[in-house]
């Protein structure tokens, strides 16, 4: 386990309600930095409701009541005075379903950007050219940046995605299943990506794809019905388990 | 009208398939037997459709000149053009447009993106829009005879005119408002329905991406759903452009030797101007002829504004590909 010093993401008991369903039960970890964390569990175990909290998108939802901390950088976001505008800025995330915009792919990268007030052509230019290039697909769509993000491939939205995420320049990236939807090819960009991508930022990935937890993560934290079962190095948990529940389910036992 | 025909024809299919017959019967023959009927609904629609629009044309066509067109009313309304009415019809649906589409459009923003499910208000807001679209055009008629004329004007009279009559009698500006309140329904529920087509998760990635909710609805909800904004909108105005119940009361005069010049001016319109040709001409032979092309014209300019919401449609949905 990492050492609460390194890591740039503390969350300490944090419950998180539906009206009366509790969805988590005291979640504590430490998540390091500019490593990959994976989560892992059962459909229903609260893995994306976790992640969700970790950029306050579950605000959205009405009827939610969290309880506990998140600090990321040793600052509390559930505090009262946090602006989650500029959260979600610092935390990015890319979801299950590639959703790119109904823009073209040049507007789709420079969204961000353009909110955060950088109007210049030219500084625009540049951050499109090296988000699409730090998400491997600058050679695939340099020659088409003015058509509809919509004409790509599945694979490639998702990468437009990502790329889309880079461009705002945050921190942590947290990413909800993000090769669920794509072909085995364009899955293993995705995973050849994350491990780029983890030098520059903290990644934070659920998965229902055990191999792929194992493949991309150095950290991965098992599930199970609202509770942090266990969380080690990914090594740790795939050979040698501490608890049952975690080796039943990843040797396929049950979920 | 060619719209609600064809409602209609997907209403009577579907209930002809609802009574369907006992479950013993083979499956070829209900299906032959549907088939058959959801044909004969399409004829029957086809052929009222048709007939309607040959009757009109046959009847009107030759009539429609530029003179027609460009001239005043002569000799009783035997003789002349139609232009007073058409300029009628055209200013008073701009105003009921730009009264209308705002409120509406912000109402439905509200409905969509900002009310929650349990809403006191977003729930009154949705009976109060369900409750008005069903009311019948004729009571906005008197409801703007009896609030905008008796109450607003009589009031705005006295207080500004000394009590002389300027704003407490019927005229262009009562109508168009009478009108917008009509067609509010038809754009709040359009807009709403359009608002609501944009996937939750194109909403989730603007938000992740540090995008205040304003921003998102405007830079990805408004865009993402401006077809069906600009579709249900146009349709809800053409729909006004040819209602003449609501205006009977408020502001539509039998003749006018001049235009309006003036909000507070009466003015004269194309459906009304057909209904008091039919029921109030002396000379029906004569009037006859002017009747017909007058619904000629009304009918070009509902379906041209139809024709307009069909080739933005089209337009836009091209350019997002």
């Amino acid at each position: 386990m990492t050492d609460s010093k390194d890591s740039k993401v503390s969350v300490r008991d944090l419950s998180v309600f539906y009206g009366a369903n509790k969805a988590l039960n005291k979640i504590s970890m430490e998540i390091p930095d500019k490593k990959v964390t994976a989560f892992i569990g059962p459909s229903g175990c609260g893995k994306s409701t976790f992640l969700r909290t970790l950029n306050r998108m579950n605000d959205l939802i009405g009827n939610v009541r969290i309880e506990g901390e998140v600090n990321i950088d040793g600052i509390n976001i559930y505090q009262k005075n946090i602006d989650v505008v500029n959260l979600r800025k610092k935390v990015g995330m890319i979801f299950q379903k590639s959703n790119p915009f109904a823009k073209s792919i040049y507007d789709n990268i420079t969204y961000g950007p353009k909110i955060n007030g950088i109007s210049q052509k030219r500084k625009l230019d540049e951050i499109v050219e090296t988000s699409l290039k730090q998400a491997a697909i600058w050679d695939e769509v340099k020659d088409r940046l003015n058509t509809s993000a919509l004409s790509l491939s599945g694979g490639q939205q998702q990468r437009i995605c990502i790329a889309r995420t880079l461009a705002v320049n945050p921190d942590i990236i947290l990413m909800d299943e993000p090769a669920s939807a794509l072909d085995p090819i364009s899955t293993a960009k995705i995973e050849e990506l994350i491990h780029e991508l983890k030098k520059y930022y903290t990644i934070i990935i659920v998965t229902h794809n055990m191999q792929q937890a194992a493949r991309t993560s150095d950290t991965t934290a098992f599930f199970y019905l609202g509770e942090l079962i266990e969380m080690d190095k990914t090594r740790a948990i795939f050979t040698n388990p501490a608890k049952k529940q975690t080796e039943d389910y990843i040797s396929g036992r049950f979920g | 009208m060619l719209w609600r025909n064809f409602t209609s024809a997907i209403v009577s299919s579907g209930v002809s398939r609802e009574n369907d017959q006992p479950a013993a019967m083979k499956r070829t023959t209900k299906d032959i037997l549907l088939t058959s009927l959801t044909a004969v609904s399409v004829l029957l629609i086809l052929f009222v459709i048709v007939a309607m629009l040959a009757i009109i044309f046959i009847g009107g066509w030759k009539n429609l000149t530029w003179e027609f067109i460009s001239e005043f009313p002569r000799e009783g309304m035997t003789k002349g053009g139609i232009f007073p009415a058409i300029v009628g019809t055209a200013v008073m649906t701009l105003i009921m447009t730009v009264a209308a589409v705002p409120f509406g459009a912000i109402t439905a923003i509200y409905l969509a993106e900002y009310a929650s499910e349990k809403s006191v208000l977003a729930k009154t807001i949705r009976f109060a829009v369900k409750t008005l679209a069903v009311v019948p055009s004729i009571i906005f008629g008197l409801f703007g005879l009896g609030f905008f004329i008796k109450f607003i004007g009589f009031h705005v009279d006295n207080l500004f005119n000394n009590g002389e009559l300027h704003w407490g009698q019927p005229n262009i500006l009562w109508a168009s408002l009478t009108m917008a309140l009509l067609t509010l329904p038809i754009v709040i529920v359009s807009v709403e329905e359009s608002i609501r087509t944009v996937p939750k998760e194109v909403r989730e990635a603007s938000l992740a991406l540090g995008a205040t909710k304003w921003q998102t609805i405007r830079q990805v909800v408004i865009p993402g759903s401006i077809t069906g904004i600009l579709t249900g909108t146009i349709l809800a105005i053409s729909r006004g452009a040819g209602e003449v119940a609501p205006i009977l009361f408020t502001g539509a005069a039998y003749y006018l030797a001049d235009l309006p010049k003036h909000m507070n001016d009466q003015f004269m319109s194309l459906g009304y101007h057909i209904y008091i040709m039919a029921t109030q001409s002396t000379n029906v032979d004569d009037t006859l002829p002017i009747q017909f092309t007058t619904t000629l014209v009304l009918l070009l300019l509902t379906f041209s504004l139809s024709m307009v919401a069909v080739i933005l449609r089209y337009r836009i949905r091209k350019k997002a590909r």
